[in-house]
This record gives C-alpha cells, sequence and structure tokens, in this order.
C-alpha cells in the first residue's frame, strides 16, 4: 500500500515547506526538491478520497457531478504536469468516501481517473474503475424524443467505446459522445 | 426442423439482425409466399398503435387474419387509458393477458424496446418514432430480392428525408451489411444524422452524400424516394423549394436506364409524379403487398409456427 502523504503541513507551490511533503503525482519529494519544484502542492489526507489522473480541466465538472456542497472540505488541482497524461486535474475531498456509484460516474467522465480511500493518511483501498459495459440510471439520454425521457423510465446505456467514451441509448439506440453526456 | 432464427424473440431493430439472419428470414418468406398456411388459428394479436398508420396497421391485421388468427387493439390512444397517464409499461403488461403477441407503433424512440421488457411474449416494433421500423425494412429487403434477384453489392440512391425517415435508417444499416454501394440525396437540412454515418464507416460499404439526383451516377440499381414533410420545415417558403427540387418525375428517372427499380414506403404527397406508377421498375404497391407475406412469415417464426 502506497501512502496518500505524511501527516505534515501543506504549503502553497512556491512557500518554503518542510521535508516529506506530497507531490501533486503522489509521490515523496526531499526539501531540496520542493525548493526546486513549482508545481502544485496539495495537502496529505487524514481520511477521505484522492482523485487522481483525471482529464485535464475535468475536476470542476467532476465536482459538479459529486455535488459535494458546503460540507467538504476540497482541494483540487487543475492542469497538474503527469507523467501518464502530460496533463492532468487532481481533487482531494477530506472526510469522505465516495461510493461505488459515485466513482463510476468519475469514471465515466474520466476513464483514466484513480480513487484513493484514505483512512488515517493510510491508502486502504486504491480503485481503477473499470468503465462498466452497461450504465444504468447515472446518464441522462440526450434525446428528446426517447422514452426515457418519462421520468418513469429508468434510462440504460451501452458501452460502444471506452477511448474516447461513446454510449449508445440501449432504447432509442441513439449515440452519446463525451461531450454530450449528461449526468442525472 | 429448419432454422428458425426468430423463435420466442422479439423484433424491434435491425441492429439485432445480422447478415444471415437477414437472409434466414428472407428465405422463409419467399417459403411462406409460395406455400400460405394459416398456422396461427386461435392465436391472438394485439395491434398497439398509439400513433395513425394505415398501410402498418391494416397489413399486420391482415397478416394475422390469413393465418387464421384474431386481432385486438386500438388505433391512436387518444380514446384508452393511455390518455389518462397510464405508463406504457402498465398497458403492455395489461395486453399481454389478452393476447399472444404484441405489435406497437408508438412515437417514443426506445418504446418497443420498453415494451418488450415489459412482457415475456413477442414484441414486433410496427415504429418508434424516427428510430426503427424493422417490418418495413424486412419487406423492402423482400421487395429488392424479388425484384433484383439479390440484395448483396446493390447500388442504392437514397432520396429526400433521410434525417427523420426511420425507414431511410433501418434500410441503410441492414443494405451496408450486404456491401451496397449508397448514395445519399438530400437538401443539407435533411442529411443522414452522424449516428448513421459513424455506423456506415464500420460496415463494409461506401456513401457519398450530395444534394443533387444528377449528381447519382446513371447504373445506380435503386431509387429510394422518401417524403418531406412539411413540418420539418419552419419556413413554408423553403419547404416549397426544396419540394420541388427533390420531386422525382419520368424525366428525372429517364437517364437511369431500364433496370432501375423505384422504391417509397408510403405513404406519397407529391415527391413521387403519379405518371411513374407506370414505369416498370415502380415497386411501391409491390413493397405494400409484400408487406403482408413479411409480416405473416414474422408472426408465424415469433410463435414458432412456421
Amino acid at each position: 500500500m502506497g501512502r496518500s502523504g505524511a501527516p505534515k503541513q501543506v504549503r502553497a507551490s512556491g512557500d518554503r515547506a518542510p521535508a516529506g511533503n506530497v507531490h501533486a503525482e503522489g509521490a515523496y519529494v526531499g526539501v531540496d526538491e520542493v525548493k526546486k519544484d513549482v508545481k502544485l502542492q496539495v495537502s496529505a489526507l487524514r481520511s477521505g478520497t484522492v482523485i487522481d489522473h483525471l482529464g485535464p480541466r475535468t475536476a470542476l465538472k467532476a465536482l459538479r457531478i459529486l455535488g459535494l456542497g458546503d460540507e467538504a472540505t476540497v482541494l483540487v488541482g487543475v492542469n497538474l504536469d503527469s507523467k501518464k497524461l502530460g496533463r492532468k486535474d487532481l481533487i482531494k475531498i477530506e472526510g469522505r468516501e465516495l461510493t461505488p456509484a459515485e466513482i463510476d460516474k468519475i469514471a465515466l467522465l474520466s476513464p483514466q481517473a484513480t480513487f484513493s480511500i484514505i483512512r488515517d493518511f493510510e491508502v486502504v483501498k486504491k480503485i481503477r474503475p473499470e468503465i462498466p459495459s452497461v450504465v444504468e440510471g447515472l446518464i441522462r439520454c440526450v434525446n428528446p424524443s426517447c422514452i426515457t425521457q418519462d421520468p418513469r423510465v429508468k434510462g440504460r446505456l451501452l458501452t460502444v467505446r471506452k477511448e474516447p467514451l461513446q454510449l449508445r441509448c440501449y432504447y432509442c439506440e441513439r449515440s452519446l459522445h463525451e461531450d454530450e453526456i449528461e449526468f442525472l | 426442423m429448419k432454422k428458425n432464427p426468430l423463435l420466442g424473440r422479439d423484433v424491434i431493430s435491425m441492429r439485432d439482425f445480422g447478415r444471415e439472419e437477414i437472409k434466414t428470414v428472407l428465405a422463409r418468406c419467399d417459403e411462406f409466399e409460395r406455400n400460405p398456411r394459416p398456422v396461427l388459428k386461435g392465436k391472438v394479436l394485439a395491434n398497439l398503435f398509439f400513433e395513425p398508420s394505415t398501410r402498418t396497421r391494416l397489413s399486420f391485421d391482415a397478416a394475422m387474419k390469413r393465418l387464421g388468427g384474431q386481432t385486438i387493439g386500438f388505433a391512436d390512444s387518444i380514446s384508452t387509458s393511455i390518455s389518462k397517464g397510464e405508463s406504457l409499461w402498465d398497458t403492455i403488461r395489461v395486453a399481454e393477458g389478452y393476447c399472444d403477441v404484441i405489435v406497437i407503433r408508438h412515437p417514443a424512440e426506445g418504446s418497443a424496446r420498453l415494451a418488450a421488457e415489459a412482457t415475456s411474449l413477442p414484441v414486433i416494433n410496427g415504429g418508434d418514432g424516427s428510430n426503427q421500423h424493422p417490418t418495413q425494412t424486412l419487406l423492402d429487403l423482400y421487395t429488392l430480392q424479388k425484384r433484383t434477384g439479390r440484395i448483396a453489392g446493390l447500388t442504392v440512391a437514397f432520396v429526400g428525408d433521410l434525417k427523420y425517415g426511420r425507414t431511410v435508417h433501418s434500410l441503410i444499416r441492414s443494405l451496408s451489411l450486404f456491401g451496397a454501394k449508397l448514395w445519399l440525396v438530400s437538401p443539407p437540412s435533411l442529411r443522414l444524422p452522424d449516428d448513421f454515418k459513424e455506423d456506415l464507416a464500420e460496415a463494409e460499404t461506401s456513401h457519398v452524400e450530395v444534394e443533387d439526383l444528377s449528381a447519382v451516377p446513371a447504373d445506380v440499381d435503386v431509387l429510394y424516394v422518401t417524403r418531406i414533410q412539411k413540418e420539418r420545415f419552419a419556413d413554408p417558403v423553403e419547404y416549397e423549394r426544396v419540394r420541388a427540387d427533390y420531386q422525382v418525375t419520368p424525366a428525372t428517372v429517364q437517364r437511369f436506364g431500364g433496370k432501375l427499380t423505384l422504391m417509397h414506403p408510403l405513404p406519397r404527397v407529391n415527391e413521387l409524379h403519379a405518371a411513374l406508377d407506370s414505369h416498370p421498375g415502380a415497386a411501391w404497391f409491390d413493397q405494400a403487398r409484400n408487406g403482408v407475406v413479411v409480416r405473416q412469415t414474422l408472426l408465424a417464426l415469433v410463435l414458432g409456427a412456421a
């Protein structure tokens, strides 16, 4: 198990940071490296969820989907450097473990996203969700003439392609591309 | 025992039919036409038409009666419990207690698929919005096979409303399974939706979009003409212009030669000149007639009686 970060206080980039701070990629970096590093640094979590490897500029959309409201402490990194993706977004949610349904929604928004569940500064679970072949009750079909516009009918979409994401309404057969996806 | 690919199945979308299944169904239609039998005596078909239809409803009615069965149903939703707010799901659950097979026409896209989920009886889609109309597609394919002797490798030009016409959508998809070369002739506002073009890109087929029928080569095998509906245009002047541009007349088809097959799903308004009825390739009344045979065969197949 990796660690989400040491129990140390955070400094914003450019501040003098103590040793052992956590880089946005989640790896430990030393003091000297930190001094040179101009990348965004964010705090370690005591407990909650870290969503990493979100596609660039998807973090705010993810927050809207999760509807975290006022009660949650959230740190958001936007357009961070990433070895894997080039650029990525990152979200840390204090005191809240995402449910499987919430994780599925974010995975549909950003298929490469990874989820770490943190308890007492330890990563207790790391989740790399698979996009399901059938998506039920999470996404609204965009076709205004679809039978699922009737609120009594639960929507169901089939995954046609994962990268870039393309879904098809099981009922009306309309294709939905990534930029058309509307979560319920 | 002959192969019955439809036993106990629903007929909802041409997406559910592979190339071999289509060939088998057409072969069974041919066989049934040569040797019709009243194989559905004592069976009841529920014709649930939530929106008006002439050919499809009458054709299913005739098909069931010729098979020795009986029909019940309604021709619009105004005089039914749907107008009181009953859900489609409940309507189907109630109807299944009265019949052995259900045919549904409904304005909402995906309604037939939902109906099929609601009941264990076979459901046949008689048209769901602008999505699918599989029995029309099968009767079109059957007509093509009878007229041209094949359905593989045909060059077909679709003319008119390619955006909203469910007949076109189902048929284009099916022809693409048989390596058709497609010419899509329509005004820009009524082009085939991207969804269907994506499907074509994945299939063994080629398609060319043009605005003018004169761009279609003279050796095309089939002209499939569709009605351009007034309600699709906000501007009546634009509608009149488009309607005039896409009218097919004896003069228009002269250059295509004698082997041309001319098709139309009907009803037509004035997109096909009446004089074309005497054209040797005019197939629209054959299409309507073949619809009964195809629906007879489908009813018999889904009920395991063929």
